[in-house]
C-alpha cells in the first residue's frame, strides 16, 4: 500500500523529532523483543519522556502505563502508534482530543482516515515510518549499520547522541 | 540534542551521491576523507550501552566482524546509489552472494538461476548450495517464461546477472521480477557489470542486489570485496520466509521482520549471517572502494565509450566471427539495452575468433597493453580466454549455455586512450595471422 509522501516528509519528521519532549506510545509492549519495546527503550535512552499507553499493564519499562490517551495527566507531544490499522482512527480522535502535536503511525499502521482526522485537528502526521529509525537517520547512528540515511552534507556535525 | 538545519532533503544527483553518500565529515576530528578505522573493537560507554548494542536496541559499534565505521560509509554509499534502504559489505563478491542466499534459504529450498552466469557463481550454486540440500534449476534467462516454468513450491528466489558474464545477456528485469513476486519470492540480481550508474535493478522491481565490488565499484584492481543491497520492499512475512519472519533461535528469539520492518533482512544478514559466517570486509579495502566509487560515473562513461569503439572495430575484422556486446545496434539484446542500460552496456564483452581455441590462446600471448588475468572492471584493459580459465569448471553444455566457445576471448575494456587499445589488438591480429 502506497503512503502519501506528505506523511513521510523529511522536514516534518525532523521538526517533530527536535521539538518533542513527551512521547505516548500506544500499544507499548513489555516484551523486550517487540518493536514497540525497541522504540520505547530507544526514545527513553535519547532523552524523551516515554508514556506507555496499554490497558493491560500498570507499568512498562518502569513507567506508569495508562489505559488510554485521555487518562494521561500532562501534555503529550507525539502519539506513537503500534496498533493494527483498524484501531488508528480511534487513536487519532483521542490524539486530537488531548491536543497532541503529532500523530506518528509506525510501520504497517496505514490509515488515511486516521491521518485526515489528525491533520484536520491541527496535528503533524507521519505514517508507515519508525520513530527510532528516523531519529537514528538524522541525529543518531543509523549510518553505522550501513543503512541509507539519504543525508548528504559537507558540514561537520556536532557530537552525535 | 543539537538543532541541525531543518532543510528539506534535496534529491541529489548521482555524481554528487557518488562523492558524498555515507560520508559526513568525521565529527570528532573534522577529517573530510573517511578515516580508516583500523580497529577490531570499540570501547563501550557503559554496561547498559554495551547490552543495548548487542540487543540491537541501539545502533552501536561492537566488533569489526559485524560492523566498522569505514566499511559502513562504503555500505551506505552503495545502498544509496542502488536506491536501496541499505547494504552490508563482505570480504568478496562470492562471500556477499553466498551470505545473501544463506540468509534466505533452508535445506530443501530451491533456487532458479540464469544459466548465463559467472563460472564461480555457477560452482557456488551447483556444488556449495547443493551440499546444503538446496535444489537448483538453471534456465535460459532470455525468455521470461523459462523462469516461470522452472518454479516449484520450494523455490525461494530467482537469480540472474544484469549483464551476463561473459555472454552479455541483458536480463529483462521487469517481467522476471513480476514472475518472482507472483510466486511471493524475491528476485536477486548481480549488478556487478552494470554498476548502479548504468542500471539500478531495484528501480525495475528487483528486491536484492549483489556486487563484486572488486570490479567497477573499486575500479582499480586493488581489492577484493562484495556488497549486498536490499530494496526493503519485500514482504518477508508473507508466509514463505519463516527463516526471516519467525523468532530466531540464533538471536534470542528476535523476529527480524516484525521488529525491523523493511530493514529486517539486512539486520539479519549482518547480525546473524555475517556474524556467523565471518566474511567481513576489511576497513582498508572499504577505504579503497570508497575512493573508487567517487569516480564511478566518470570512469563508467569512459569504459563504455571505449568498449563501444572496440566492439564496433572488432565487428568489422575478418578474423572475428561474432562480437557479443549488448551495446551494439545489431545485438539481440539491443532493445533490452535501450530500456535497462540507456547509458551503455558496460565494458566487458566477448568476441569469437574463427580459428578457435589455438588462435584464442595465441591472440592472448600476442597483446602488449591488455593484461592477461582473471578479473574485470579495472581501469586497465584486461583479456582472458574463459574456456581455459574463469569458466574452466563448466562442462561443454554449461559452456554453451554461458555463451562460451573454444575461440571466445573476453575483454574488459579499460579507460586508456582507445587508439592505443585498437593499436594493441591490431598488432595482435597481425602477429597471429
Amino acid at each position: 500500500m502506497r503512503v502519501s509522501p506528505e506523511h513521510q516528509d523529511p522536514e516534518t519528521i525532523q521538526r517533530i523529532l527536535h521539538q518533542a519532549r513527551t512521547v505516548a506510545i500506544v500499544g507499548l509492549s513489555p516484551n523486550e523483543l517487540r518493536a514497540s519495546n525497541f522504540v520505547g527503550f530507544y526514545a527513553d535512552r535519547h532523552g524523551y519522556e516515554v508514556i506507555p499507553v496499554n490497558p493491560r499493564e500498570d507499568e512498562i519499562m518502569g513507567f506508569k502505563s495508562y489505559p488510554s490517551l485521555a487518562d494521561i495527566p500532562g501534555t503529550v507531544d507525539v502519539v506513537d502508534v503500534f496498533r493494527d490499522p483498524g484501531a488508528a482512527v480511534e487513536v487519532a480522535l483521542q490524539a486530537v482530543a488531548i491536543n497532541a502535536r503529532a500523530l506518528w503511525l509506525q510501520f504497517g499502521v496505514i490509515s488515511d482516515e486516521a491521518a485526515e482526522i489528525a491533520k484536520a485537528g491541527g496535528l503533524d502526521v507521519v505514517m508507515d515510518r519508525c520513530f527510532k529509525i528516523e531519529h537514528a537517520r538524522y541525529i543518531g547512528r543509523m549510518h553505522w549499520l550501513g543503512f541509507n540515511t539519504r543525508v548528504i552534507t559537507g558540514r561537520r556535525p556536532g557530537h552525535l547522541l | 540534542m543539537q538543532n541541525p538545519d531543518e532543510k528539506p532533503l534535496r534529491s541529489f544527483g548521482f555524481h554528487t551521491r557518488s562523492v558524498h553518500a555515507g560520508a559526513r565529515p568525521e565529527p570528532n576530528t573534522g577529517a573530510r576523507a573517511v578515516p580508516i578505522f583500523q580497529t577490531t573493537s570499540y570501547v563501550f560507554e557503559d554496561p547498559e550501552s554495551a547490552a543495548a548494542y548487542f540487543n540491537l536496541q541501539e545502533y552501536g559499534n561492537t566488533y569489526s566482524r559485524i560492523m566498522n565505521p569505514t566499511v559502513a560509509a562504503f555500505e551506505e554509499r552503495v545502498g544509496n546509489l542502488e536506491g536501496a534502504i541499505g547494504a552490508v559489505a563482505f570480504a568478496s563478491g562470492l562471500a556477499a552472494q553466498s551470505a545473501a542466499f544463506f540468509t534466505l534459504l533452508n535445506p530443501g529450498d530451491h533456487v532458479v538461476a540464469s544459466a548465463a552466469l559467472y563460472g564461480g557463481t555457477v560452482t557456488q550454486l551447483k556444488h556449495l548450495f547443493r551440499k546444503m540440500s538446496v535444489g537448483l534449476t538453471f534456465v535460459d534467462p532470455d525468455a521470461p517464461e523459462n523462469w516461470k516454468a522452472a518454479l516449484t513450491d520450494e523455490t525461494k528466489l530467482l537469480f540472474a546477472e544484469t549483464i551476463g558474464n561473459p555472454g552479455g545477456n541483458v536480463l529483462d528485469i521487469e517481467p522476471v521480477a513480476a514472475i518472482a513476486h507472483g510466486h511471493d519470492i524475491p528476485l536477486v540480481v548481480d549488478n556487478t557489470f552494470a554498476t548502479p550508474y548504468l542500471c539500478r535493478p531495484i528501480d525495475w522491481g528487483a528486491d536484492i542486489v549483489v556486487h563484486s565490488a572488486t570490479k567497477f565499484l573499486g575500479g582499480h584492481g586493488t581489492s577484493i570485496g562484495g556488497v549486498v543491497a536490499d530494496s526493503g520492499e519485500f514482504d518477508w512475512s508473507n508466509g514463505r520466509f519463516p527463516v526471516i519472519a519467525d523468532p530466531s533461535p540464533a538471536y534470542h528469539g528476535l523476529a527480524f521482520h516484525q521488529t525491523f520492518g523493511g530493514y529486517g533482512y539486512l539486520m539479519k544478514l549482518r547480525a546473524e549471517t555475517l556474524r556467523d559466517l565471518g566474511g567481513a570486509m576489511s576497513p582498508f579495502n572499504a577505504f579503497l572502494f570508497m575512493q573508487g566509487v567517487e569516480t564511478l560515473p566518470l570512469r563508467m562513461e569512459r569504459h563504455v565509450a571505449n568498449a563501444v569503439t572496440l566492439a564496433e572495430w572488432l565487428r568489422d575484422r575478418s578474423e572475428v566471427t561474432a562480437v557479443r556486446y549488448p551495446g551494439l545496434d545489431d545485438s539481440p539484446y539491443s532493445s533490452l539495452t535501450k530500456k535497462y542500460l540507456p547509458k551503455g552496456a558496460g565494458a566487458v564483452f566477448c568476441f569469437d575468433l574463427a580459428a578457435g581455441r589455438q588462435a584464442g590462446q595465441e591472440f592472448i600471448r600476442a597483446v602488449e597493453l591488455f593484461s592477461h588475468l582473471a578479473n574485470v572492471g579495472d581501469a586497465k584493459s584486461l583479456i582472458i580466454h574463459p574456456a581455459s580459465t574463469t569458466h574452466r569448471q563448466l562442462d561443454e553444455e554449461e559452456l554453451a549455455a554461458a555463451g562460451i566457445g573454444p575461440g571466445t576471448i573476453r575483454l574488459s575494456v579499460g579507460i586508456e586512450d582507445v587508439d592505443d587499445l585498437i593499436w594493441d589488438l591490431e598488432e595482435a591480429f597481425a602477429r597471429i595471422a
